[in-house]
């Protein structure tokens, strides 16, 4: 293939792939890389399925280009736990059985952790804003919003 | 209600987190698009209609032949066996239109390239000369226009309607517009086929019904059952658009497969996946009530006319639930509705969640509303006056009789601890100061009748094997599609061997383990699937009680099954232990489980019958606030007790109530479908769908299961089903904007909201009542 070579970090490992100029980051996940956690619910940066780090920063991966992440790092749902220790995220997801079908829930992982870097002490308005780049046709978003809350919590390390 | 799951826990009526959880968490768990596909797997891509109704004078596909990496392009022509998957049989839904299309979007050809991307350019390459034919496109069209209806209409009726109305002091009627709904599972249609020896192919499929996929793949290759293996681990949501519109994606895959030798994926964008494929039916109900000075009704007569779409598809059951639906939990004296399936040129609208009784129970609710603001009472009043009695006034207009009615005690039961009473007062107080901003609050009872209609459906059934290590293995015709029926049906398959959810390993649905299943829907998963896997736990079990009876020469009635032990008066014997052994002894340790609802039967022709098992109940109050200057508005508060008889598990029932009633309330006020002159939706993503968001649902929200509550019918474990009657909660959202909006003329006028309520309808709403009505 003709393609274009990227050289990138993804959850801390190096990596490179050949990749076509118009090719998604999504795409090259999913297609050339098998991770699989990133989800297309849209392919229009309308449902936040998709939703991965790139330098820090969140992003609708079927937004960006596959080449576009020379250089940077990208972070994945594959990467939230560290070994067999989920991330409080996770744990509080799973505490508060805040997810049905599960296909939202990598996009919704991904987001209230940029939230949370950015902000460790958000109020429920600004979970609930916060997590408004992303849809979950089953849950209702009550019990996200209380897993994040508590997830912030554990974070911050108050008393749980 | 807060819980916690704790992850295992060993029983029944545990809250226990889904079985996949830690996967979906992780990002590791497989749907269909993430199955890792064989070398060389091809991908289809649809081409389809720019005509809502059409002669097809000239396809020509040369340029989709030419296009980079295409493999193939596939026409009806190209369908080995038959081009059809209409799902009743009617023979009115081809896989690729012919010599006319009849809705914009319809499927006219596929293409077959190397990568998505290839065939997705490829399939907007065809030229086509149409030459247009007269399309009806909305159910007033239709109606105009004379239309067909793609099925018989029902009838319902009981006692002298002429009469009831007559002998009414008072009568009114009226007409109810009620939007349709898209059902955006975020994991769109998607199919992989891999063909196999012989006439075999074996097609994962994103659906609810696998043993249909099976059929319609079958016959659209000409081959037998026996050659088609669907497999289907778990969707990304469901909601009814994979109950029959999955057909189609598998259909095509299969005979991609075929066609071409290699593995065949087709999954559409977002935007064609909501423009090709069926949703909720819009329905315009009209309807005349007769009623007394206290509000209770003599008489009703109603229409529910549905817009079919193009095809019957499940329109027929579908319209038929909203007449089931339309008495919700009111006794109507005398009454006679009537369904009308009306053919149009549009997507052939299909099962979601409710399947018609939601939009039969919002047209059922505004006549009480009606009445309400016709006798200046507050409408709860009478709902009160109207519920169905106990031992009398207890009969539906189908001629069930309500046995296990709870509506009075569960209503009573949300109006004290939702303080309805005091926040109405509080409420009518506020908006008498007449400010800009109003409110309204509204608690709304919801009654739904479980079972398939079609009484063959009401089967199931299971396959259970205990392993030489002590090991289980359960299979089931049902599918997960994230409402938590693998986790249910192991934990009562986990209970029954007296095993925790460890030793149950739950496994893909699979049409060559269970025969002939019927569709996940109408909410009897659990019901059906539980009950079918409960009998294979049993005949294992009494199969190992035998043995170990004879052993210790005890009766065989005396063996238990808890706590990982097989237990005989003194005998504690360990489960693997006792497996392993029976195996040696030559017991056969694999059961095919079996189960079908007893009791239930159901005339379409006379219109009577017992259709439903029992019926689940709930209720809710939703207070909201409105601005009369822009029509926005917020939903404040919503308090809910739903009834899931007793629950198998609380925190996945949870769930399914407070994930239903905000799609509800997305249904009814924000999720508005839209076409254009020409046919086509224009509200294809979801930039231009909304669908509530995490800062659009209720801030307070307060969400009980009844817990007082227990099935009278002997259903599993004495839950009830919880799938679908939630979403009709979110009527009280409706009644609560109405009656905001009825604050501006003092709640003298009925409001008369058609749905989706969105701002703007909010808006219109207020500036015509403000000008019509008595002013304040
Ligand atoms: S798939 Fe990227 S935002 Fe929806
Ligand atoms: S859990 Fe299904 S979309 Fe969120």
């Amino acid at each position: 293939m003709n393609g274009i070579a990227v050289s990138t970090a993804i959850n801390g490992d190096d990596i490179e792939f050949l990749c076509r100029p118009e090719e998604t980051l999504l795409t090259v996940l999913r297609d050339r890389l098998g991770l699989m956690g990133a989800k297309e619910g849209c392919g229009t940066g309308d449902c936040g399925a998709c939703s991965v780090r790139v330098d820090g920063r969140l992003v609708c991966s079927c937004l960006v280009l596959g080449a576009e992440v020379q250089g940077q790092v990208v972070e994945t749902i594959e990467g939230m736990a560290s070994g067999d220790s989920l991330h409080p995220l996770q744990e509080k997801f799973l505490e508060h059985a805040a997810l049905q079908c599960g296909i939202c829930t990598p996009g919704f992982l991904m987001a209230a952790k940029d939230l949370l870097e950015r902000n460790p002490d958000p109020s429920e308005e600004e979970i609930r804003f916060g997590l408004a780049g992303n849809l979950c046709r089953c849950t209702g978003y009550d019990k996200i919003v209380r897993a994040v809350q508590d997830a912030a919590q554990v974070m911050r390390g108050d008393a749980a | 209600m807060n819980v916690t799951v704790k992850t295992p826990a060993t029983v029944v009526h545990r809250p226990t987190a889904h079985d996949s959880a830690a996967k979906h968490v992780s990002g590791n768990a497989d749907y269909v698009d993430d199955l890792k596909s064989p070398d060389g797997t091809l991908h289809a891509y649809l081409g389809l209609s720019q005509r809502a109704h059409a002669k097809v004078k000239r396809l020509d596909l040369s340029k989709v032949w030419q296009a980079p990496g295409v493999v193939a392009v596939l026409t009806s022509a190209d369908v080995p066996g038959v081009n059809d998957i209409s799902p009743v049989g009617k023979h009115d839904d081809p896989i690729f239109s012919d010599s006319e299309v009849q809705f914009f979007g319809q499927p006219m050809f596929a293409v077959v390239a190397h990568t998505r991307d290839q065939a997705r350019r490829a399939a907007k390459l065809a030229e086509v000369d149409y030459e247009d034919l007269p399309a009806a496109l909305s159910i007033d069209e239709a109606i105009a226009a004379g239309s067909e209806l793609v099925t018989e209409p029902l009838t319902l009726k009981r006692g002298d309607v002429e009469a009831g109305m007559k002998g009414a002091p008072h009568v009114l009627s009226g007409e109810m517009v009620i939007g349709g709904q898209e059902h955006f599972y975020l994991e769109g249609h998607v199919a992989m086929a891999i063909p196999g020896e012989d006439e075999d192919v074996t097609v994962f499929s994103s659906t609810q019904h696998p043993s249909e996929v099976q059929h319609m793949v079958a016959h659209a290759l000409g081959v037998k059952s026996a050659s088609v293996t669907v497999n289907i681990r778990r969707m990304g949501g469901g909601f009814g658009g994979k109950e029959t519109q999955a057909n189609l994606f598998a259909a095509v895959a299969a005979i991609a497969a075929k066609h071409t030798g290699q593995a065949v994926k087709i999954r559409p964008d977002r935007d064609d996946d909501m423009t090709a494929t069926g949703k909720r039916h819009d329905f315009k109900a009209t309807y005349k009530v007769g009623f007394d000075d206290n509000g209770k009704i003599h008489a009703v007569d109603a229409t529910f006319a549905a817009n079919a779409g193009f095809s019957a598809d499940l329109s027929g059951p579908v319209s038929d639930r909203a007449l089931f639906h339309a008495d919700n939990a009111y006794f109507f004296p005398a009454v006679h509705l009537n369904s009308l399936p009306l053919k149009t040129n549009t997507v052939s609208n299909t099962a979601f969640r409710g399947f018609g009784g939601p939009q039969g129970l919002i047209g059922g609710e505004r006549m009480i509303e009606e009445i309400a603001y016709a006798l200046g009472m507050d409408p709860l009043d009478v709902r009160k006056a109207n519920f169905y009695g106990i031992g009398e006034r207890n009969v539906t207009p189908y001629h069930q009789e309500v046995t296990d009615n709870i509506v009075a005690r569960l209503v009573e039961d949300l109006e004290q601890s939702s303080d309805y009473r005091a926040r109405r007062q509080t409420i009518i107080d506020f908006n008498a100061r007449g400010g800009v901003i109003r409110k309204g609050i509204a608690l709304t009872p919801v009654k739904f009748g479980i079972s398939f209609t079609a009484t063959w459906y009401n089967q199931a059934g299971a396959l259970v094997h205990v392993y030489r290590d002590g090991s289980v293995h359960l299979n089931h015709g049902g599918t997960e599609m994230g409402q938590g029926l693998n986790i249910k049906v192991a934990q009562v398959v986990a209970d029954e061997f007296g095993l925790t959810l460890d030793d149950v390993k739950i496994t893909a649905t699979n049409t060559d383990k269970v025969p002939n299943t019927s569709a996940t829907a109408a909410s009897s998963g659990s019901d059906l699937n539980a009950m079918a896997a409960a009998d294979a736990c049993r005949q294992i079990k009494s199969r190992l009680a035998e043995y170990v009876a004879e052993k210790y020469g005890e009766p065989a009635s005396d063996v238990t099954f808890e706590n990982g032990a097989v237990m005989l008066r003194n005998h504690h014997l360990d489960w693997q232990t006792i497996v392993s052994e029976a195996y040696m002894a030559r017991i056969h340790l694999s059961a095919a489980g079996y189960y079908k609802t007893p009791g239930i039967h159901w005339d379409r022709n006379k219109g009577q019958g017992r259709p439903f098992y029992y019926f689940a109940y709930g209720a809710s109050v939703s207070e909201v606030s409105i601005d009369t200057l822009t029509g926005e508005y917020q939903v404040d508060r919503v308090d809910i007790l739903h009834d899931v008889g007793k629950s198998l598990n609380p925190a996945v029932d949870l769930g399914q109530v407070e994930g239903g009633f905000i799609q509800g309330m997305g249904w009814l006020t924000t999720e508005e479908l839209k076409w254009n002159d020409k046919g086509m939706l224009t509200t294809h993503a979801p930039s231009t769908y909304k669908i509530p968001l995490a800062s659009d649902v209720p801030r307070v929200f307060n969400v009980r299961l009844a817990e007082w509550s227990e099935n009278v019918e002997r259903t599993i474990r004495r839950s009830k089903a919880v799938g679908e009657p939630p979403l009709m909660l979110a009527v009280s959202v409706v009644e609560a904007l109405s009656m905001a909006v009825a604050s501006v003329a003092n709640y003298k006028v009925c409001p008369r909201l058609n749905t989706p309520v969105t701002p703007e309808r909010v808006l219109m709403a207020v500036t015509r009542l403000s000008a019509e009505g008595p002013s304040e």
